[in-house]
């Protein structure tokens, strides 16, 4: 018998203040429309129910997903088990804002069922932390960590901004160090990107930031200084302590099976990528989300190079027979220039080709 | 004898003076157009030329005019293109008139191209009617210009009617001038046919149109006529006159008058601008005087910027040269820009003008290299070469002696920018030659100027450096000897050919720089470095490095959400379809051009 498994992403679209970089989808918190929208993720939970499916991974993403009750949280992650084959060991991730939790409430998320915590940190720096509009400050961020250390999370992780305004490598390498300090076992360090329609999208702060080769020296710092701490760099942004690799994240970059639940959530599932419409009201109200498809024969050469590379792995030449004569032809001269390394089978990104990766991947696949 | 009561003219007047406004009123006057079916400007109907308020190509209108006199008049008002690249279009013109109406603004006075293109007429054996134009304008100054005319063009002028074409003044005072004063055609209509050629077009339904001055005799449907020069025969279908908007195959035409003949003509080569019509049972003795061929003195290559265009660029400039004889162009391969086609023009405007038809008319994207002049090159041999493409520049060894060609250009400016006007001709290496005060306030400054320094940018850096007042025209004096070097640009160690270009050794250094420093703001930074090298020979004369990129990268992929950087991938394989591909390095096409604009 073949077993199928996914990883099923719950978006929890309610945040209480909307970040200036931010353009994911969220909507003011209400108690009401959480309840709502919760009843809501049930029920959808139900109809993509297939009880010969395991869930590895289930995640919590937003928004601001510590703004569930511990009891919607556990409700939820319920009606996974009820609905597929939940794995013993699977990895159950919470996003967290670090002014909205406390010993307490870490600590019931832990008791009904969330193993991993993902710390919204990005700065030790206040000055830092103020530009970004965060409400937090460095030290409340320190005491989140140790709050969930101390409610039993063992699989901590915590995300890190880099290329903020006058960020210089000491600054860096002093939030790096702190967040290290603490008994984490994961880092994602995202480059601060200006998103369209953002409250950044415009010349005074784009004035201010860092320029090409400054955030580029920053990241590369980063790589460096997390790798002396332990943190091995396995994707584009992500750093972690071996064994704890982000589980559910790496389906999306291997191509696996997900399933995406809640406004705007997107999915790889059966063969198909869809995107849910982003309409709280529409959401809550009909019976089953509506979605729209957008690639329907996904994994194809190119998408699943480009996703393959993002990975510190890479992308194995003898996945796609056919193309690896034009692969070889290509890799040279990249790693004359230091951008990939071969080792006969695995094409993989350094971190300065990390740096470039959309680049090297358009030079290697088309 | 030819009809006494018709007057064959011209209008000549610098670029904005107002010569087709002057055309628009008298087509109104003469009620050729009812009002309401004025456009502005009629007689330019391309448009590019309304745009840019020049005319491009001579047409022909009949008119009718009842005089002061109360006889009755036919008039046929020949348009004629203002700038000095249409000389050889203005002085085909000419000679199918009998006079020239003068056009000079008020309130700037006589223009270089005024002066060019009265010269032209005077040559010509025309009689010519100044009128002074714009007299409504605040700045008007009838008198000093009626003097200027007098002083510097030595015709006289305190009798020329004080108009405004915009506003409708004073517009029948120049159709009394025109009756006046321009001599009725004379000519045999009992001699055999023998009409000139000035114009002509291809219509798709009626072949060939002719435009013609019937010089001698008649010519009537059903005749045969016979093309001198080329010797073809053909039997005459349509005869008659242009209206405002249509022809009126009237079915006849004798001497005196200008018409257009139809006679299923299919191919534009078998009708020599400037060839003798005669009638084949029936021909005259010998040819009118034809023109002096024209030759192109501007090549620049042109390609389709997507290669599978190649195709629809020729097709696009085969049917340009169909109405504009005096453009050339024939297949040339780059290896930079791959098929394309090294196109011959009168001048820069020409140039301009075909360039931007390509991409309005025929909707064609299309990418020039720097425009070269024809160079003599004497090789060690003794052969003779000209030498129209870098490309082509022979090894130096073998060059015995280079020459370029020269021009006489006339400037005409405001005297406080005298200094400005002269460092600037200093620079393009020019030979003053002497200045002439038109009045207190305006001069004349003649100058030898390298035809190689004026073809880039010459007049837009003059007209910014005198806030665009000066006015500028050139002719052709020859070649002189001259210390030419072939300057090739390197992208990454290897010669892109279609950035090669012939230039004096004293400009070389200079222009290498200015052209890397271009190259390297106009080449993204990519994967790899890119160094930029000018040389000459092999000798590297200028060097900038466009370096390697440092970040490309989306940093997050939240939620599993791909399709940002499905996207953006996808969007980086179109953007990569608008570059060269040159080795391993990309080009985009705006690099190509940006070498074209250096002073901007």
């Amino acid at each position: 018998m073949i077993t199928k498994d996914t990883g099923i992403y719950i978006h929890v679209p309610f945040c209480a203040k909307k970040c200036a970089y931010c353009d994911f989808y969220s909507e003011p918190y209400r108690k009401n429309t959480v309840e709502n929208y919760v009843s809501a993720v049930l029920r959808n939970i139900k109809a993509y129910s297939d009880k010969s499916c395991i869930a590895d991974t289930v995640y919590f993403g937003g928004g601001t997903p510590s703004l569930l009750m511990p009891e919607q949280v556990r409700t939820i992650i319920q009606e996974v088990g009820n609905n597929f084959i939940l794995s013993e060991n699977a990895e159950i991730t919470l996003e967290t804002n670090p002014n909205t939790v406390d010993l307490k409430k870490l600590s019931a998320y832990r008791k009904n069922g969330v193993n991993r915590i993902s710390i919204g940190v990005q700065s030790m720096i206040d000055t830092e932390l103020k530009f970004l509009g965060r409400m937090h400050s460095a030290e409340r961020a320190e005491k989140a960590v140790i709050d969930a250390y101390n409610a039993g999370f063992e699989n901590i992780s915590c995300d890190v901004m880099i290329a903020l305004p006058e960020q210089s490598a000491e600054s860096l390498l002093y939030t790096i160090e702190r967040i290290t300090a603490l008994p984490v076992k994961h880092i994602s360090g995202y480059i601060l990107k200006i998103e369209h329609g953002t409250p950044f999208d415009c010349d005074m702060i784009k004035n201010i930031l860092p320029d090409d080769d400054k955030t580029a020296d920053l990241y590369i710092k980063m790589v460096d200084f997390l790798k002396n701490k332990g943190f091995l760099q396995y994707e584009v942004s992500n750093f972690a302590v071996k064994g704890y690799e982000s589980r559910h994240n790496c389906r999306y970059w291997k191509c696996l099976d997900y399933i995406g639940i809640g406004t705007s959530a997107h999915s790889c599932h059966n063969g198909k990528r869809f995107a849910v419409d982003r309409n709280m009201n529409d959401f809550i109200e009909s019976p089953v989300q509506k979605i729209t498809i957008t690639d329907d024969n996904p994994c194809g050469f190119e998408e699943y190079a480009m996703l393959r590379l993002r990975l510190a792995e890479g992308l194995n030449v003898n996945d796609f027979p056919e193309h690896k004569n034009s692969l070889l032809k290509k890799i040279p001269v990249l790693i004359q220039s230091g951008y990939i390394n071969y080792d006969g089978n695995y094409i993989s990104l350094t971190p300065s080709g990390f740096l470039v990766s959309n680049s090297v991947i358009e030079y290697l696949v088309f | 004898m030819a009809n006494q009561k018709i007057r064959n003219f011209c209008i000549i007047a610098h670029i904005d003076h107002g010569k087709s406004t002057l055309a628009d009123r008298i087509l109104e006057k003469t009620e050729t157009v009812a009002v309401r079916d004025m456009e502005d400007q009629l007689l330019d109907n391309m448009d590019i030329e309304r745009e840019r308020g020049i005319t491009i190509k001579a047409r022909a209108v009949r008119l009718k005019y009842t005089a002061k006199d109360g006889e009755d008049y036919i008039f046929n008002l020949i348009d004629t293109p203002g700038h000095v690249d249409f000389n050889y279009e203005v002085s085909r013109s000419l000679v199918a008139c009998e006079g020239a109406i003068l056009v000079v603004d008020a309130s700037q006075g006589i223009e270089a191209q005024t002066l060019a293109n009265t010269y032209l007429a005077i040559e010509n054996d025309l009689e010519v009617v100044p009128v002074v134009n714009k007299i409504d304008l605040p700045s008007a100054d009838p008198e000093r210009v009626c003097n200027e005319v007098e002083n510097v063009i030595g015709i006289p002028a305190m009798e020329a009617p004080r108009i405004s074409a915009k506003m409708g003044i004073n517009i029948e005072d120049v159709l009394e001038k025109i009756v006046t004063d321009i001599p009725a055609p004379s000519g045999d209509t009992e001699k055999p046919l023998k009409a000139l050629i000035f114009d002509s077009y291809y219509d798709s339904y009626k072949g060939v149109i002719i435009y013609v001055r019937i010089k001698e005799g008649r010519v009537k449907i059903g005749d045969n006529i016979r093309l001198m020069a080329t010797g073809a025969v053909f039997t005459v279908v349509e005869a008659g006159f242009m209206d405002a908007d249509k022809l009126v195959n009237n079915g006849s035409l004798e001497a005196g008058e200008v018409g257009y003949i139809s006679a299923s003509i299919k191919s534009i080569g078998d009708t020599r601008v400037g060839d003798t019509v005669t009638n084949n049972d029936n021909p005259c003795d010998e040819a009118l005087e034809g023109y002096r061929k024209v030759n192109p003195m501007v090549f620049s290559g042109i390609y389709p910027s997507d290669g599978a265009k190649y195709g629809d660029l020729r097709e696009a400039l085969e049917k340009l040269q169909l109405n504009d004889a005096s453009l050339s162009f024939e297949p040339e391969t780059s290896v930079a820009l791959g098929f394309g086609f090294r196109c011959g023009f009168l001048g820069l405007l020409h140039m301009e003008i075909i360039q931007e038809r390509l991409e309005r008319e025929y909707n064609l994207d299309i990418i020039t290299t720097a425009p070269s002049v024809i160079y003599k090159v004497t090789l060690t041999s003794g052969e003779v070469q000209y030498i129209d493409n870098p490309t082509n520049y022979p090894d130096p060894a073998l060059i015995q002696t280079a020459e370029e060609p020269m021009v006489k250009a006339d400037i005409l400016a405001p005297s406080e920018f005298v200094g400005n006007i002269m460092e600037l001709c200093q620079d393009r290496r020019g030979i003053f030659k002497d200045m002439q005060y038109l009045d207190d306030t305006r001069v004349n400054l003649h100058y030898e100027l390298p035809l190689n320094e004026i073809v880039y940018d010459f007049f837009d850096v003059l007209k910014s450096r005198t806030r665009g007042y000066a006015s500028f025209d050139y002719e052709m004096l020859g070649y002189v000897p001259s210390k030419l070097v072939k300057l090739d640009i390197l992208l990454n160690g290897d010669i892109v050919d279609a950035l090669s270009f012939i230039i004096h050794t004293d400009k070389a250094y200079g222009r290498a720089r200015k052209i890397a420093e271009k190259l390297k703001e106009n080449i993204p930074r990519q994967l790899f470095e890119v160094p930029i090298q000018a040389a000459i020979g092999g000798k590297v004369i200028a060097r900038e490095t466009v370096k390697a990129m440092r970040k490309d990268v989306l940093a997050k992929c939240y939620g599993g959400d791909i399709t940002r950087k499905k996207k953006l991938l996808e969007k980086q394989k179109e953007g990569k379809k608008r570059m060269r591909q040159l080795g391993t390095v990309e080009v985009p096409q705006e690099a190509f051009m940006s070498v074209l604009k250096l002073d901007s």
